[in-house]
């Protein structure tokens, strides 16, 4: 057995892999050019101000090198003039569930969303391709004065906020994808709560990829105003096509004095997506920016959420899940920027690599010398399924000056053929007792995220570990 | 029928013999009793009925009921009602001890049936309770920082909620204080009944104070050399063992 558990691992990843026709009122064709960039701002009604963004965006794109330096050579393997940058169903986000198109109903089915979460929905903003194709805000979070729209609604009527913060935490310079998305992108949320407002339910946002070619480039931006209390949450799921996909999203998150935002990630995308995502948080004086984080599937996804800790007090906090399946690379991490006095940062991330796959951490906690009293914990663990996964770890952790403290731990396990004997013999089959012992590695993890979230989580993982054991 | 049935079982560890022509009957309803010195081979027997990957049969068989189970994986014989207590039972981060039995018994439900969770507490709680294992422990990670006691008291646990037809006991006495011992006894005594054949592996007579076995075997060099009743554990605690093996070795010569 154990040895049948070393070599014979074929992933299924037929689950989850399914696509129905959808009919694209807008496209944009396929390359990326000026003219592309003319014909989104035309079709999406852009003011002038996100026109010019867009090509200074644009600008930097071309003028960006890729990252290979220091990432893996296969981001090379991005052929920038085969994907589609911009396809829309139509320009108005839906509002209501009734006028969501029953393909998207139905992948809602396969996905397995439960009817009693479908039901939540009504509060929810679901992205279907690059507009959201259902988006209704609660009437209880719109009673309090928060804006839950989607990025082009949030940029079009309330450009008194979006204005001020967008691009800003995020800067379009800031690596070569960021540009990217900023020169193409479209859908994501804008997000805004006043001062003082406790969002009691998760905001959410479900969303998937839909068509081939086509790479999604949502920009989110979430602003919790002073003392202001929202958790958000996304997640994907993304069938599989024959050639690669690429999915560059931005997320910016603004916490203002005394403010909590907690932004929540659960991910499935299929095999052959390049995901490349820049997410950041300012944390002003006494704020909270927590990233919950958890990747599953993709070709290569390389995400390391960051939190800039700027003002006295402030804290920041990643946590992470990664699962890298036979021939995927995970290359995730966290970035903690102490920019204060008395600013904490926590990393937690754990990685599980079954088969050929790959996880690596990536690392970067900055205290430079004039701070006092700054706190950075960070804790990595990777669990090794076979003996040709791999795993990697670059922490980079830069801290001057007296008075702070970091802490780092990391540790890496496998599984062994004696844990799985001992569930077998419980009459768990092989592949039972793997996805049960990957589930306990990461529970204490999973119980931070969302209920529904943790259950959705729990049968991810059991559906990636099934028929992983031969 | 009713038995679990080792026929001239012969294995071995890559080119090392480990059982050398065991035979062995356990019926139902009986608790039968092996003991040996080290490395009789007594463990390996328990491991090697369980499936453990480890070890090559290389001749004989192992029937449950009948059926030979020889190859089976580890959890089609299990799933058939075979249980074994480990010697070391396995930690499991992060995997709790309700879920842990909860998905060993989901495992025996056909495709699509799901186990009643009221109705699995209730069960859980009533053997916990008999077993004096406090509430707490279900919620607690499988083994994970357990005393030897409650390792043990853990594995008799999941033995009464996963009612085997057919348990094998591996040094259930290693480990345990003699308060732990009787609780751990008296567990396994409350499981005895017509439904479950029992096979108790020890080293130490001590254990058959508690756990009174209907016949005592004497395993040495991979084979059972001699068999009595509860007095035969009595005799070995007193004379040791070479009185057997000398008259087993005149007989075989």
């Amino acid at each position: 057995m154990s040895t049948e558990t070393q070599h014979d691992l074929n992933i299924d990843r037929s689950v989850g892999d399914f696509s129905y026709d959808v009919e694209y009122a807008y496209d944009a064709g396929v390359g990326l050019t000026e003219a592309t960039i003319d014909y989104i701002s035309d079709v999406k009604g852009d003011p002038d101000w996100v026109r010019a963004f867009r090509k200074e965006g644009y600008r930097k794109f071309l003028e960006k090198p890729m990252p290979t330096n220091w990432a893996t050579k296969d981001l090379d393997n991005i052929v920038f003039e085969n994907i589609r940058y911009y396809l829309a169903q139509g320009q108005q986000p839906k509002r209501s569930w009734d006028e969501v198109p029953d393909e998207v109903k139905e992948t809602f089915e396969r996905l397995g969303i439960p009817e009693q979460e479908r039901k939540f929905l009504a509060g929810v903003e679901a992205q279907f391709d690059s507009e959201a194709a259902y988006s209704n805000i609660k009437a209880a979070v719109g009673e309090q004065g928060v804006i839950f729209v989607g990025s082009t609604e949030g940029l079009k009527e309330h450009p008194e906020i979006f204005k001020k913060w967008f691009g800003k935490v995020i800067p379009s310079g800031d690596n070569k994808f960021s540009a990217l998305n900023s020169a193409v992108f479209s859908g994501g949320s804008f997000i805004y709560v006043p001062p003082g407002v406790k969002v009691k339910h998760p905001l959410q946002a479900y969303f998937r990829i839909n068509a081939q070619n086509f790479g999604q480039f949502e920009r989110t931006l979430i602003i919790a105003d002073e003392g202001a209390e929202v958790m958000y949450m996304e997640g994907c799921t993304a069938p599989k096509f024959e050639t690669a996909t690429l999915h560059s999203a931005v997320v910016e998150l603004v916490a203002l004095k005394g403010a909590k935002i907690q932004y929540v990630t659960v991910q499935n995308w299929s095999s052959n997506v390049f995901n490349l995502v820049t997410k950041r948080g300012v944390a002003h004086e006494d704020a909270e920016i927590k990233w919950i984080d958890c990747n599953i599937g993709s070709r290569l996804t390389m995400k390391y959420p960051g939190v800039v800790m700027k003002g006295e007090g402030a804290r920041g906090e990643v946590v992470s899940i990664a699962l890298s399946g036979d021939g995927q690379h995970q290359d995730t991490g966290a970035k903690m920027i102490h920019a204060a006095d008395n600013t904490t940062s926590n990393i937690i991330s754990k990685s599980i690599s079954l088969g050929t796959g790959r996880a690596t951490y990536r690392g970067m906690v900055h205290v430079p010398k004039h701070l006092k009293g700054c706190k950075n914990n960070t804790e990595c663990d990777a669990l090794l399924i076979n003996t040709n996964s791999r795993t990697d770890t670059y922490p980079a952790i830069t801290v001057r000056g007296q008075g702070n403290a970091v802490q780092h731990e990391a540790s890496v396990s496998q599984i062994s053929a004696e844990q799985i004997f001992y569930m077998q013999q419980r009459g768990l089959s092989e592949g039972a007792a793997m996805s049960l012992a990957v589930n306990g590695f990461v529970n204490d993890l999973v119980q931070q995220f969302p209920m529904e979230y943790s259950v959705e989580l729990k049968r991810l993982i059991d559906l990636e570990m099934e028929g992983s054991v031969g | 029928m009713s038995t679990l049935s080792i026929r001239d079982l012969h294995a071995s560890i890559g080119d090392k013999p480990i059982l050398k022509g065991l035979t062995l009957d356990i019926p139902k309803g009986e608790v039968h009793a092996i003991m040996g010195k080290n490395g009789a081979g007594k463990s390996t027997l328990a491991k090697i009925m369980a499936g453990h990957p480890d070890y090559t049969v290389t001749g004989g068989d192992v029937l449950l009921d009948g059926e030979s189970i020889l190859g089976m994986e580890p959890d089609v014989r299990a799933r058939l009602g075979l249980f074994l207590a480990f010697q070391y039972p396995m930690e499991i981060p992060g995997v709790t001890i309700a879920n842990f039995i909860r998905a060993a018994l989901q495992a025996r439900l056909p495709e699509g049936q799901e186990l009643e969770a009221v109705d699995y507490y209730q069960k859980l709680y009533a053997k916990m309770d008999a077993l004096e294992v406090p509430r707490n422990f279900t919620s607690r990670s499988v083994n994970e920082g357990f005393s030897g006691g409650e390792k043990k008291r853990c594995e008799i646990l999941q033995m009464a909620m996963l009612e085997p037809s057919y348990a094998v006991l591996d040094e259930t006495d290693s480990g345990l204080d003699i308060d732990a011992l009787k609780i751990v006894s008296a567990g396994v005594n409350a499981l005895r009944g017509p439904n479950i054949g029992m096979l108790v592996i020890t080293h130490y007579q001590r254990l058959l104070d508690y756990i009174v076995p209907d016949k005592v075997h004497v395993m040495s060099e991979g084979r059972i050399i001699h068999s009595g009743d509860k007095d035969l554990a009595l005799k070995l605690e007193a004379e040791g063992y070479d009185w057997v093996e000398k008259e087993f070795g005149a007989k075989a010569a």
